[in-house]
């Protein structure tokens, strides 16, 4: 039970809009998926010749349900090549190695209500979460963002719930979620998933309204490692040199040299990649390592963080 | 693979338990030095290591029926001990598939899980249980979910709630355990539980400890020792029965001390559960008296320089103070003062007879 890797045959492929496609797996041996929880996501290995990734997506099935597994992938216009070679390159039938689910953004077991903030493929982790809710019977409200041309393929995925509960905006007007934020009983928890100006947005004003900030809850796996300048790795114990490009991250470079380096989530919030710096400084990124750590610069989350040297020594 | 069980034994009482030499040979020896301090001792929880002991996640063995019933009685007498705040409940649920699935991978021959779908049927061969329910539904179970496996399951189990960055002990099933009460604990966080620990808080122990195991993952347990003494071979060394077990430490004579002194050692597993992503926490305890370990040769040197070396507050948190001096020298019978290699494998596959 230890043995963290999964086989998965591909047993659905269906676009939703023309940049989503959702993804059914099940288990290649034919028995039981892993069990997951409400926000957990699953890391796909995808590889082709020598290319390779390994990305994270939310768990959109039904936790409760072992049969399968679901996912929703978007394309990214800038595709570091995950996304793109899972929309045009895996088909049904394909078996597709995977990590065991793992949870950054669970559900708070002592919430009485959930209150979740969504902008596009954001949604995905919230889908696994209001299944858990209708199942338990606890009280929650959606507010997705999207865009007006995506209005429809969201809608379907929530239209066997409540009217009442859901409420998407395909506007930046924030005077809906205002209403929603103010009116919350106490004990409800917030949770938002999306892109980086939405959640901020929407944090913010929870805050403003005076929401102590132990009830606010953010996905982060999703914020990849955004380019930089240049930089050298040098990985001590491998006897290798590794030229980072300006939109490569450190990890990613690592990878492709053929390098095993530990990773997870590889957003810099689990703290999985953590090595440690011989030498050179490094530029922080993640939302692990305390303001301590960080002032040693003898570690680095090697998934989102970088150089501030030309030259960086790793322990790898 | 076939278990001797022995039903009869007690703990309590006329305190009949005893090891088998195969028991001893298996026990989880936690002393790799010839000193021991805090640490955060945490490793993976995989198949392998110097005792059978760590071969499963969740280890079966001689004691195993005679350790249920006396969980039974236990709770017959306090109910106390079994109890699981009402936001844990998919956490009851994760503990009770967990168990089931490892003992019926681990043990085919004792246990045997069947499943179609929610319907599960669950078969518990030695305590002659079988059961069929619809998982995810309580109301099919004899008793609620963790503590209809826990009563099934050798050792202490808490469930570790993680939110606000932080894990907050909201449930468990406590009745072999070494003078802490999971009805005075239950709903604090790790720093408050572990408040009475000396020393390794200044060392950041906890700190550390802390941020691992916040980051623990499904799929990936691991497992630490930790350890203390306990006079007779009595598993429920509560606070809540204090008044029974205390003045045994007052019994223990340069007579009786190898028979009397057990080595409590707690095989400690820490598993990250899915469905809730609360923390399933482990705490089996394996006795042996330090006459048995004694015939260990490398274990009996082993224990005398620990004890004797031992930093006095540790001591004096174990409740080891009164009895410690005559179980060192015991125990400094069997050391001539050679230099051990590290590790705790017995190194000797049979005992020689008792003195």
């Amino acid at each position: 039970m230890t043995g963290s890797a999964l086989a998965l045959r591909v047993v659905a492929a269906v676009p939703l809009s023309p940049t989503l496609k959702a993804f059914t797996f099940e288990a290649a041996d034919g028995g039981l998926v892993p069990p997951s929880g409400p926000g957990a996501h699953v890391r796909l290995f995808l590889r082709r010749g020598a290319w390779s990734r390994k990305n994270a997506y939310s768990l959109v099935s039904n936790p409760e349900d072992r049969s399968h597994l679901s996912v929703i992938v978007r394309r990214v216009a800038q595709s570091k090549g995950g996304s793109a070679f899972l929309h045009e390159e895996v088909s049904e039938g394909d078996v597709i190695e995977a990590g065991l689910p793992a949870n950054l953004f669970p559900v708070v077991r002592t919430a009485r209500r959930h209150l979740m903030v969504s902008g596009g493929i954001g949604l995905t982790p919230f889908l696994a979460y209001i299944a858990a809710f209708e199942a338990e019977g606890t009280p929650w409200e959606l507010h997705h963002f999207c865009r007006a041309d995506e209005r429809g393929a969201f809608a379907a995925l929530l239209a066997r719930y409540p009217a009442s509960r859901v409420h998407i905006h395909c506007d930046a007007d924030l005077a809906g979620l205002a209403q929603a934020l103010a009116c919350q009983p106490l004990g409800t928890h917030f949770y938002t998933c999306g892109p980086a100006l939405l959640m901020e947005a929407a944090k913010d004003l929870a805050l403003a309204t005076g929401w102590p900030p132990v009830r606010l809850h953010a996905e982060s796996f999703g914020a990849a490692a955004e380019g930089g300048e240049a930089f050298v790795a040098v990985l001590q114990r491998s006897g290798i040199e590794v030229m980072v490009g300006p939109e490569t991250s450190l990890l990613d470079a690592i990878e492709a040299a053929g390098v095993e380096a530990p990773c997870l989530c590889r957003g810099g919030a689990c703290g999985q990649c953590v090595t440690s710096v011989q030498d050179g400084i490094p530029e922080h990124r993640d939302h692990f390592l305390d303001a301590e750590e960080r002032a040693s610069n003898r570690l680095i989350m090697t998934c989102v963080s970088r150089a501030q040297t030309p030259r960086l020594v790793l322990d790898l | 693979m076939t278990i001797q069980f022995k039903p009869e034994e007690t703990f309590r009482d006329d305190f009949s338990y005893a090891n088998s030499d195969a028991a001893v040979l298996r026990f989880p020896f936690p002393f790799p030095e010839d000193t021991y301090m805090y640490s955060v001792n945490i490793e993976p929880h995989v198949p392998g290591g110097p005792s059978p002991a760590y071969d499963n996640p969740f280890d079966v063995d001689e004691h195993y029926v005679a350790e249920c019933a006396e969980r039974a009685r236990v709770l017959e007498q306090d109910p106390s001990r079994c109890k699981i705040l009402p936001h844990m409940m998919a956490a009851q649920w994760d503990t009770l598939e967990l168990i089931m699935e490892s003992f019926a991978t681990s043990y085919p021959e004792l246990f045997s899980l069947t499943r179609e779908g929610t319907r599960w049927t669950w078969e518990n061969r030695p305590l002659g249980i079988r059961d069929s329910f619809t998982f995810g539904d309580a109301s099919t179970l004899p008793l609620p979910p963790f503590e209809y496996i826990t009563r099934q399951a050798q050792g202490d189990f808490t469930l570790q709630d993680q939110r606000e960055d932080n894990l907050f002990i909201d449930g468990g099933m406590v009745t072999t355990q070494a003078d802490w009460s999971l009805d005075f604990d239950v709903g604090m966080t790790f720093h408050q539980w572990h408040g009475p620990v000396p020393l390794a808080h200044q060392k950041g122990v906890f700190d550390r400890a802390l941020k691992f195991l916040l980051r623990l993952q499904f799929g990936q347990p691991v497992r630490r020792l930790n350890w203390t003494m306990t006079i007779n071979p009595r598993l429920d060394t509560s606070p809540e029965n204090y008044p029974q077990w205390g003045p045994d430490r007052t019994t223990v004579t340069a007579e009786n001390v190898g028979r009397k002194v057990h080595l409590r050692v707690e095989l400690q597993s820490l598993f990250r559960l899915p469905r809730s992503n609360a923390i399933l926490f482990g705490i089996r305890c394996y006795l042996c008296s330090i006459e048995d370990l004694a015939r260990v040769e490398i274990w009996g040197k082993r224990l005398h320089r620990v004890l004797r070396d031992l930093h006095p507050d540790i001591a004096d948190y174990k409740g080891l103070t009164r009895y410690r001096e005559l179980a060192v020298a015991y125990l400094s019978a069997f050391d001539d003062g050679a230099a051990l290699p590290t590790g705790t494998a017995p190194r000797q596959s049979i005992l020689p007879a008792k003195g």
